[in-house]
């Protein structure tokens, strides 16, 4: 018996691509869900005011604390238990239906979970804003509100580039669970190429090359983007060999 | 004093070091008998501290001899073209009876004071933890921070560190100190505090080689200064002698820069 | 609540396996990272080529493609040499297949926290130790790795709190861990909602407790460290 046989790939790469186009669409959709709504947030998560605080922070904790896979079967399998979201699929509803849906589920799942990872990240570069710079911005005259939108967000955003960029591969690989909900993401299109020809090495050694380069595509637009940010971070020799040039 | 003043305890000869083409030492030499305070002065990057590194291998030196107590070490060349003791015995030997307070204290930040005090005694010497212990209470009393024992070295002051740093070299109860600049990390309000219990140390009758920027220090203390220029002696002898009438150009410039 | 009430023995026992599979693979990923952290930081060039290959593919590839991989494919090479050699058939475990791929997979991870941990040791707590007349060894022993293990606490802390969450996915091998169990018995119950809400809470106690014993081991590691002031 051939252990590795190229044509099992080269006969379904049409299944590789589309399965891949679902990873891209799952991933790209829940980071820009993620990130949005994790500005916001991270400013709540930041307030002295506990009532606007403690449920940040609640959630957060819920989804930092358990699996996504979990997560994921909780939204998808647990929508049915309940009897008014069964009578609500009966009646079309439009939103509810959605919840039959495993491209839906999977990405509410996706988003919220990178989204509570974000609002830490966040929320954490904020907190290490140079006490100084407030300072400045309040001898200034601007207000909390100003301060915040001209120079503590901005400057936590780039400052969270690194961690942030870990969370994005950390996302694009925790994508792969989108198959125990029957969708059929690149993990779960070499699942199906297994079953079919019976050949795992070809078609999960075929589908984890990918993931590595995607992972490696979104590592170096990571390192432009902290080049591009973070020059103010970089060590004084890397800045004065710049200016050497 | 008890000290036979005839003891030879460390000699150097004609010692070079060279880090690639650069040669930072360009053959120097000294000899410590026992009571000697040996200063060794001159400018950052001088090669005074390569040069006192080099007397316990920190550093492999490039060429020359080394004697301690009495007895040559033997080298042989590394990999890297540079000298290293032949024998891994003689090295810890010779390191059991130089001990080296750094500019940097380098106390082992993961153990208290006492721990640091007692660790190289129980076990590179081999003695018992309980006489160590005594060892190690008798010195850190006798540099004052014995009230500091059960703490660890990132609480305690830079001038409170070196302190305990002082002490756990004496523990080992070496033939020679050695110091490498002990007070340049320190704050100026600091400083004085270890110097006192080095001058101390000298009254004892201790022999110490003290590399350093402190001129009162030399000229109080040392019965010796050498000048380090550029990887040469430029010039040495009594230290009231060479730092009051200095004869070359260099130590007089290095003299009336460091009096500023 | 009466079916959870049912099934929380079958749940439990998930539970304990979950637990054994995070334990098993922790500990053999810390081995694989200690032995990786000295493979990097060697000054033998292949031994750290072929390390850092090793950390790459672990970190860029799924960890549930890895598991799916060693599972079947390691089914399939174990069945070609029972064939080679006409042994009896043997079948690949997933409770093995799960704590090796976890174990090798988050090996890696720690292949790179302890490496940053080695070399974050200050120089002069390794020289004042040789001027000491110490040995290799004993610098090895008394200072390097206690505090290296001091410098790579919270990567452990945090390589343990996602790994911890990963073991999950053996449910999709076969392995009635705790996620699986609860997928059982959501379908015969028909409440697959309380069945999986009842895990996350396991999962989220297992967190939390994890939590406590890693503060406990900080406070107990980090004596000697000043604490920054705010």
């Amino acid at each position: 018996m051939e252990l590795f046989d190229i044509q099992v790939i080269t006969g379904n790469l049409p299944e590789f691509w589309r399965g891949l186009w679902v990873t891209l669409e799952l991933t790209g959709l829940a980071l820009l869900f993620g990130f949005v709504v994790a500005i916001p947030l991270a400013v709540m998560r930041l307030s002295k005011n506990p009532l606007v605080s403690m449920p940040v922070a609640a959630y957060t904790y819920f989804f930092r604390g358990t699996p996504m896979l979990v997560q994921l079967l909780l939204v998808y399998y647990g929508a049915s238990q309940w009897q008014w979201m069964r009578d609500a699929w009966e009646a079309q509803h439009p939103l509810w239906s959605w919840f039959r849906e495993p491209f839906f589920c999977a990405l509410l799942t996706f988003g919220l979970n990178t989204c509570a990872y974000t609002v830490e990240i966040l929320a954490g570069s904020m907190r290490n804003t140079p006490h100084g710079e407030l300072e400045a911005a309040k001898a200034m005259g601007m207000s909390r509100l100003q301060s915040l939108r001209r120079i503590v967000i901005p400057a936590a955003l780039r400052r969270m580039i690194p961690a942030y960029s870990n969370e994005v591969i950390l996302m694009l690989q925790g994508s792969a669970i989108a198959s125990a909900v029957t969708l059929v993401d690149l993990t779960g299109a070499a699942r199906n190429v297994y079953s079919r020809h019976f050949a795992p090495f070809e078609a999960f050694a075929f589908a984890g090359l990918i993931y590595l380069v995607l992972t490696f595509v979104l590592v170096g637009l990571f390192k432009l983007a902290e080049h591009r940010w973070l020059a103010h971070l970089a060590p004084r020799k890397a800045q004065k060999a710049k200016e050497a040039q | 004093m008890t000290h036979n003043a005839s003891v030879e305890q460390v000699r150097v000869e004609d010692l070079h070091k060279s880090y690639g083409d650069h040669e930072v030492l360009k053959g120097v030499s000294l000899s410590a008998n026992a009571g000697d305070v040996i200063s060794i002065i001159g400018s950052s990057g001088s090669g005074k501290s390569t040069w006192l590194r080099c007397i316990n291998f920190l550093e492999c030196p490039t060429a020359g001899r080394i004697l301690v107590g009495g007895k040559e070490v033997e080298l042989v060349r590394n990999r890297k073209g540079d000298l290293t003791v032949k024998d891994p015995a003689q090295l810890q030997r010779i390191r059991t009876r130089l001990s080296m307070v750094f500019q940097h204290f380098n106390l082992w930040s993961h153990m208290t004071v006492l721990e640091n005090v007692i660790e190289a005694p129980v076990h590179v010497l081999g003695i018992l933890r309980a006489e160590a212990m005594q060892r190690a209470e008798r010195y850190l009393e006798r540099v004052g921070v014995w009230k500091f024992r059960d703490s660890y070295p990132a609480h305690l002051s830079g001038g409170q560190q070196q302190r305990v740093a002082i002490a756990r070299a004496l523990a080992m109860e070496p033939a020679v100190l050695l110091f490498d600049e002990p007070t340049s990390a320190l704050d100026p309000e600091l400083v004085g505090e270890v110097l006192k219990v080095m001058r101390s140390l000298a009254e004892e009758g201790r022999t110490m080689m003290v590399v350093t920027h402190e001129m009162g220090f030399a000229r109080e203390v040392s019965n010796h200064v050498i000048f380090v220029h550029q990887g040469r002696v430029e010039e040495e002898g009594n230290p009231r002698e060479v730092l009051l009438r200095p004869q070359s150009e260099r130590l007089q410039q290095f003299l009336a820069g460091s009096l500023k | 609540m009466d079916a959870l009430i049912e099934y929380s023995p079958s749940l439990l026992a998930g539970a304990w396996v979950t637990l054994q599979v995070a334990l098993l693979s922790v500990a053999l990923a810390v081995v694989t990272g200690l032995l990786g952290a000295a493979c990097k930081l060697s000054p033998f060039p292949p031994l750290r080529w072929w390390t850092m290959l090793y950390t790459t593919v672990m970190r860029g590839v799924p960890d549930l493609v890895m598991m799916l991989l060693v599972f079947y494919g390691g089914q399939l090479l174990v069945n070609a040499v029972i064939d080679r050699f006409e042994w009896d058939f043997v079948e690949i475990d997933p409770f093995v297949a799960g704590v090796l791929t976890i174990g090798l997979i988050f090996g890696a991870y720690f292949t790179e926290t302890f490496r940053g941990a080695f070399l974050a040791v200050a120089t002069g707590q390794l020289e004042a130790g040789r001027a000491y007349g110490m040995t290799g060894w004993q610098v090895f022993r008394r200072i390097l790795f206690p505090q290296m293990l001091r410098f790579a606490l919270p990567g452990i802390g945090n390589n343990w709190l996602v790994l911890l969450k990963s073991t999950a996915i053996v449910s999709m091998i076969g392995l009635s861990d705790m996620t699986r169990v609860a997928d059982q018995a959501g379908r015969s119950t028909h409440q697959p909602f309380t069945f999986y809400l009842a895990v996350c809470v396991l999962y989220l106690v297992m967190t939390a407790l994890s939590g406590y014993v890693l503060g406990w081991l900080t406070r107990r590691y980090n004596v000697g460290v000043r604490e920054a002031q705010i």
